[in-house]
C-alpha cells in the first residue's frame, strides 16, 4: 500500500522510462551497497588474517609449559592462564547450563501468561547488562564478603552471564519441536514428564548442546567481569579460592604494557583464544547441520 | 505448550476429560508437578539474580548518589585524592565514542545489509553471513589488540592527510597522538557492524515479496524499490538492530580502554585522548581505597546499566512492533 501511495507520480514520457536521472540513482546507489559489503569483508578479513599470522609466528612450545617469565626476562608462558580459563569455563558452565536448561524447558513446556513473560523479560534484561557492571555485581555480592579475589568469583560471573542464552537457544529449540510428537507421546499414555524427557528432549539436543557451546564460547573472551574478581595471578593457582589468570586478562595486562616480549605473548594469547573459539563455533554449527539431517531423513 | 495441545479440539474428548480429574497430588505423583517445580526454581533463580544485580547497584553506590546528587553525573573534576568526583569527562566520552561510531556504522551497515539481502546470490550471501557473524564473535580484548598494534599505527600514518583537508574543523583540530576518542569510534564501529548487517540482513529478507512486486509493477528501479518500499517496510526490525548496536557500544569495555586514552577531560576535537564510563570503571575499580571512590565507580556503573536497560527495551519495543506488524500487515 505504501508503495503505492509514494510513487504516485505518473511519468511524463512513458517510452523512455525510467528516466535517466534514476538510473543512475539506481546504479550508483546499487554499487555503493557492493562497496559497503567489500568495506566491511575486507575490514574484517583483514583483522582474522593480522591476528592469525601474529599469533602463529609468536607461538611456542613454552607459551603452553611454562610459567610467566619475571619482567626483562624472554621466555616463559601462560600455562597458568590456560588452566586459569578452562577452570573458570568449567565453573561457569556448571552455574551457567543448569540454569539456563531449566528455565529453557520452564519456558517452552510449562509456562504460560505472566510467569513467562516476566522470565522472558528479565532474561532478556540479564543479556544486555554490560559485562563490566556484572564485574562490579560479583565483586560485591563474592569478593567484598570474602575478601579476596578468587576463581570461584570468576566462574560466578562467567556463569551468570551464560544464562540468558543457555535459556533461551534451549526455549527456542525445545519450541521447534513439532506439538505433534507432544501429542503422540501423551497419546501413548505417557505423562508429561515422560513425554517432555524421552521424545521432546531428545528430538531437540542437537540444537541443545549447539547453543550451549556457543554459550561457552562467548563467555571464554570475556575480559571486563574477570578483572575485579578472578583478577590475575603471576603463579599457578590452586584450588578454586586463589586469585588466577586467564587468557583473556593476560591479553589485556601485556598488550597495554611497554615490554615488546609481552606483546609477542598478547598476540600468542590472542590467537590461542581466538583459534579455539572458532574452532568450537565451527564444529557446533556442524553439529547443528549434522543433527538437522538426522531429524529430517 | 502440550496443555494447549489437550483443550484443542482436534484431540479426542476423552483425554480432556483425564486431564481435568487429575488433582494436584496425583499429577505430583506422576512426576509432573516436581519437574514443572523444579524447571519453575531454574526460571526464577534469573529473576532472583537480576533482583541482586540492581539491589547491590544501589546500596553499594549509595554514598556517592548521597554525596554528589545529580551533580555527580554534570561536573568535570575527578580527583580521587581529594574526595571529589565528577563524571561528566566519562559520560561526554561514552556519548561521543557512542554516536560517532555509529555514524559510522549505520550506513556501512546497513548498505551491506541491503547488498546481501536484495543483490547477492543467496549462496554468497549465506557464506558471507556466516563470516560476519563469526567476527561478532570474537572477544572485545581481542579487537583492544588489534587497536593497538594495527589501527592505531594506521590512523597515525592516515592523520596529517586527513587533516590537510579537515584539519580546520574544530572536531579534527589539534595533534593526533594515536590515543583518541576518534579510534575508540573506528574500532567500535568495527565492533558493532557485524549486530547491524547480520539482524538488519534478517529482517530485510522478511519483507513479503508482494511489497516488491508491487513497486516493480509502477515502473520502479532496483533502487526504488529496496529504498521506498522494503526498506521502509523493515524499518523498525533496522532501528532495533541500531538500538541494540548502541546498548553493546555504550556498555564496550576492554576495546575502548585499550585506544581511547584514558585521560579525564572534555575536549572538542575529536582527536584528543579521552575516557568512557566502562574504561574508568576497568581501570579504576581494583585501585580503589576508601569507601567513597568505591562508590562512585559503583554509581557509574548502576548509571551504565540504567541507560543501557532503557535502550534494550526501546529495541525490544521496536523488534515486538514489528513482529505485530508483520501479523497484522
Amino acid at each position: 500500500m505504501r508503495a503505492l501511495r509514494s510513487s504516485s507520480k505518473p511519468a511524463a514520457n512513458p517510452s523512455s522510462y525510467p528516466p535517466l536521472s534514476r538510473k543512475i540513482t539506481n546504479y550508483v546507489m546499487l554499487s555503493l551497497t557492493g562497496l559497503c559489503t567489500v568495506l566491511v569483508v575486507s575490514v574484517l578479513l583483514t583483522i582474522l588474517v593480522y591476528l592469525l599470522w601474529n599469533g602463529m609466528h609468536a607461538l611456542n612450545l613454552n607459551f603452553f609449559t611454562k610459567l610467566p617469565a619475571p619482567v626483562g626476562q624472554s621466555g616463559g608462558g601462560v600455562s597458568n592462564a590456560i588452566v586459569g580459563t578452562l577452570k573458570l569455563l568449567a565453573l561457569a558452565s556448571a552455574i551457567g547450563v543448569p540454569i539456563g536448561l531449566l528455565g529453557g524447558i520452564y519456558l517452552s513446556e510449562f509456562a504460560g501468561g505472566w510467569s513467562a513473560f516476566t522470565v522472558r523479560y528479565t532474561t532478556d534484561l540479564l543479556n544486555g547488562v554490560p559485562s563490566v557492571v556484572m564485574g562490579i555485581f560479583v565483586y560485591t555480592l563474592v569478593v567484598l564478603p570474602m575478601h579476596h579475589f578468587s576463581t570461584l568469583a570468576g566462574g560466578i560471573a562467567l556463569g551468570i552471564m551464560m544464562i540468558p542464552i543457555a535459556l533461551r537457544s534451549t526455549e527456542d529449540f525445545l519450541r521447534a519441536v513439532p506439538r505433534s510428537l507432544r501429542e503422540g507421546g501423551l497419546a501413548l499414555g505417557a505423562s508429561k514428564s515422560e513425554t517432555i524427557f524421552t521424545i521432546v528432549i531428545p528430538a531437540a539436543i542437537y540444537g541443545i548442546i549447539t547453543g550451549i557451546m556457543l554459550d561457552i564460547a562467548r563467555v571464554a573472551g570475556e575480559t571486563a567481569p574477570l578483572l575485579f574478581t578472578a583478577f590475575g595471578n603471576q603463579f599457578k593457582s590452586p584450588g578454586w579460592l586463589q586469585p588466577t589468570a586467564s587468557l583473556p586478562v593476560v591479553i589485556y595486562n601485556y598488550a597495554i604494557s611497554p615490554y615488546d616480549d609481552w606483546h609477542q605473548q598478547a598476540w600468542a594469547a590472542g590467537f590461542v583464544l581466538l583459534s579455539g573459539l572458532l574452532v568450537v563455533s565451527i564444529i557446533a554449527r556442524v553439529i547443528l547441520a549434522r543433527g538437522k539431517k538426522l531429524s529430517h531423513g | 505448550m502440550a496443555n494447549a495441545a489437550l483443550s484443542t479440539p482436534g484431540v479426542p474428548m476423552q483425554s480432556r476429560g483425564l486431564e481435568k480429574k487429575q488433582t494436584w497430588l496425583e499429577r505430583l505423583r506422576k512426576g509432573d508437578e516436581v519437574v514443572h517445580l523444579i524447571t519453575l526454581a531454574g526460571a526464577w533463580s534469573i529473576i532472583v539474580i537480576t533482583g541482586l544485580l540492581v539491589q547491590h547497584l544501589w546500596v553499594y553506590s549509595a554514598i556517592a548518589r548521597h554525596t554528589f546528587g545529580w551533580h555527580f553525573l554534570f561536573t568535570s573534576t575527578w580527583d580521587p585524592v581529594n574526595g571529589l568526583f565528577g563524571a561528566w569527562p566519562f559520560v561526554y566520552g561514552t556519548i561521543v565514542t557512542s554516536i560517532m561510531a555509529l555514524v559510522i556504522a549505520i550506513p556501512i551497515g546497513l548498505g551491506t545489509a541491503i547488498f546481501l539481502a536484495e543483490l547477492a546470490p543467496r549462496k554468497i550471501s549465506n557464506a558471507l553471513t556466516f563470516l560476519v557473524e563469526l567476527l561478532a564473535a570474537v572477544p572485545s580484548v581481542v579487537y583492544g589488540l588489534v587497536g593497538i598494534f594495527l589501527l592505531i599505527p594506521v590512523l597515525t600514518t592516515a592523520m596529517p592527510y586527513f587533516q590537510k583537508v579537515f584539519g580546520w574543523l574544530p572536531i579534527f583540530s589539534g595533534t593526533f597522538y594515536g590515543v583518541s576518542y576518534f579510534s575508540a569510534a573506528v574500532i567500535l564501529a568495527i565492533m558493532v557492524v557485524p549486530f547491524i548487517v547480520s539482524i538488519s540482513r534478517e529482517v530485510l529478507l522478511t519483507v513479503p515479496v508482494s511489497q516488491r512486486e508491487a513497486m516493480m509493477a509502477l515502473g520502479a528501479t532496483k533502487w526504488d524499490v529496496t529504498w521506498r518500499a522494503v526498506v521502509p517496510y523493515a524499518r523498525q526490525g533496522i532501528m532495533g538492530s541500531i538500538f541494540l548496536a548502541l546498548a553493546r557500544a555504550l556498555g564496550e569495555t576492554m576495546a575502548v580502554t585499550m585506544v581511547i586514552g584514558n585521560v579525564a577531560q572534555v575536549s572538542t576535537s575529536l582527536l584528543a585522548p579521552g575516557y568512557t564510563i566502562a574504561a574508568v570503571i576497568a581501570n579504576e575499580f581494583t585501585e580503589a581505597t576508601g569507601d567513597l571512590y568505591l562508590h562512585a565507580l559503583i554509581e557509574l556503573g548502576l548509571v551504565l546499566f540504567a541507560v543501557t536497560m532503557i535502550i534494550n527495551a526501546l529495541a525490544r519495543l521496536l523488534m515486538l512492533t514489528m513482529k505485530a506488524h508483520e501479523v497484522t500487515g
